[in-house]
C-alpha cells in the first residue's frame, strides 16, 4: 500500500486533545494553527529520528533504543523533556512486564483447568491454546528472521 | 491530574506509562526516515511521548508569547513567531512560515526588482 501524505500526519483529535490540556481553560485554538501544530509534530518526529539514528550509528547499531531517543532530545535541545521522559519510560516498561506476567499466569490457570474439566471443555481451550501457541511459534519465528537478516 | 503551566514548565501527564498518539503511526514517519533500519519497542514509546510534550510545550509557548491572549485564542500567527523567538523552534522555521498580505509583498518584488536594475546601471563611485 503506497503511503499517502495524509499518513504522516497524527490523528487531528489526539493533537487537539493534546493541545487543549496545555492551554489554560477556555482558550480556543483556531484551525490553522491545530493544522500548524501538527504538520510541526510530525517534523519533529522526523528531527528525533534522524537525530536518534545518528547516535545508533555511531554505535554501529541498526536498531534505534530507547537511549538514542534520549541522545537526540538533548542533542536538539530539548534537555527539559528527558526527566519525565525516563520516567514514563520505566512506568511503561513495568506495564509490559506485569502484562507479560499476567497473559503467562493465565496460561498456567488454563493448563490446570484443562486437566481437571469435561472433554467437551478441555477441547474448546486446547483449539485455544493452539492458537496460541502458533502465534507464539509465529513471533519466534519472525525473531529468528529478524536475527537472520542483522547477521 | 493534568496541570497546564505557563508556557516553559513541566508539564504533567496524569498517566505517565500512556500515550495518547498512536504508536504505529508514529512508527509510519519514524520509518519514512532514510537510512533508518529497525526501532526498539522503548524507542517508540519514547518518541510517542517526546512528541506528546512537544506539542504542549509549543502550544503553551506560542500562546504565551503570542498576541492572542487578548482574544483568549491561540492562531497561526502565534506559533509562526516561536522559531524567533525560541532557538529549539528554529527547525520550524520553514513549515511555519510568516504570512504576508499579497499587495505588500507585490510591493517587495517591485522593489528587488528596481534594486536589480539599478545595480546594472550604476557604477560604484567611492573613492
Amino acid at each position: 500500500m503506497a503511503e499517502r501524505p495524509e499518513d504522516l500526519n497524527l490523528p487531528n483529535a489526539v493533537i487537539t486533545r493534546i493541545i487543549k490540556e496545555a492551554l489554560p481553560d477556555g482558550v480556543n485554538v483556531s484551525k490553522e494553527a491545530r493544522s500548524a501544530i501538527s504538520r510541526a509534530a510530525s517534523v519533529f518526529v522526523l528531527y528525533a529520528t534522524s537525530c536518534a539514528n545518528n547516535f545508533a550509528m555511531k554505535g554501529k547499531r541498526k536498531t534505534l533504543n530507547a537511549g538514542d531517543v534520549l541522545s537526540a532530545m538533548e542533542e536538539m535541545e530539548f534537555q527539559r523533556f528527558v526527566p519525565l521522559l525516563k520516567d514514563s519510560l520505566e512506568a511503561y516498561k513495568k506495564g509490559q512486564k506485569g502484562k507479560k506476567e499476567a497473559s503467562e499466569q493465565k496460561r498456567k490457570e488454563k493448563d490446570k483447568k484443562t486437566d481437571s474439566e469435561d472433554n467437551d471443555k478441555s477441547r474448546e481451550e486446547e483449539n485455544e491454546e493452539e492458537e496460541e501457541r502458533m502465534e507464539e511459534e509465529e513471533t519466534k519465528e519472525g525473531e529468528n528472521e529478524e536475527e537472520e537478516a542483522e547477521n | 491530574m493534568a496541570g497546564s503551566d505557563e508556557g516553559g514548565k513541566m508539564l504533567d501527564f496524569a498517566d505517565s506509562r500512556q500515550v495518547s498518539l498512536p504508536i504505529s503511526r508514529v512508527k509510519l514517519i519514524m520509518k519514512s526516515s532514510p537510512d533508518v533500519n529497525n526501532i526498539n519497542q522503548d524507542a517508540l514509546f519514547l518518541t510517542a511521548k517526546a512528541t506528546e510534550l512537544f506539542v504542549q510545550y509549543l502550544a503553551a509557548y506560542s500562546y504565551k508569547k503570542g498576541s492572542g491572549r487578548e482574544s483568549k485564542c491561540l492562531t497561526y500567527h502565534d506559533l509562526a513567531r516561536s522559531p524567533e523567538e525560541c532557538d529549539t523552534f528554529q527547525f520550524l522555521a520553514d513549515i511555519l512560515p510568516k504570512k504576508i498580505l499579497a499587495r505588500d509583498y507585490f510591493k517587495l518584488l517591485e522593489e528587488k526588482e528596481k534594486e536589480d536594475e539599478g545595480d546594472g546601471e550604476e557604477t560604484d563611485d567611492s573613492d
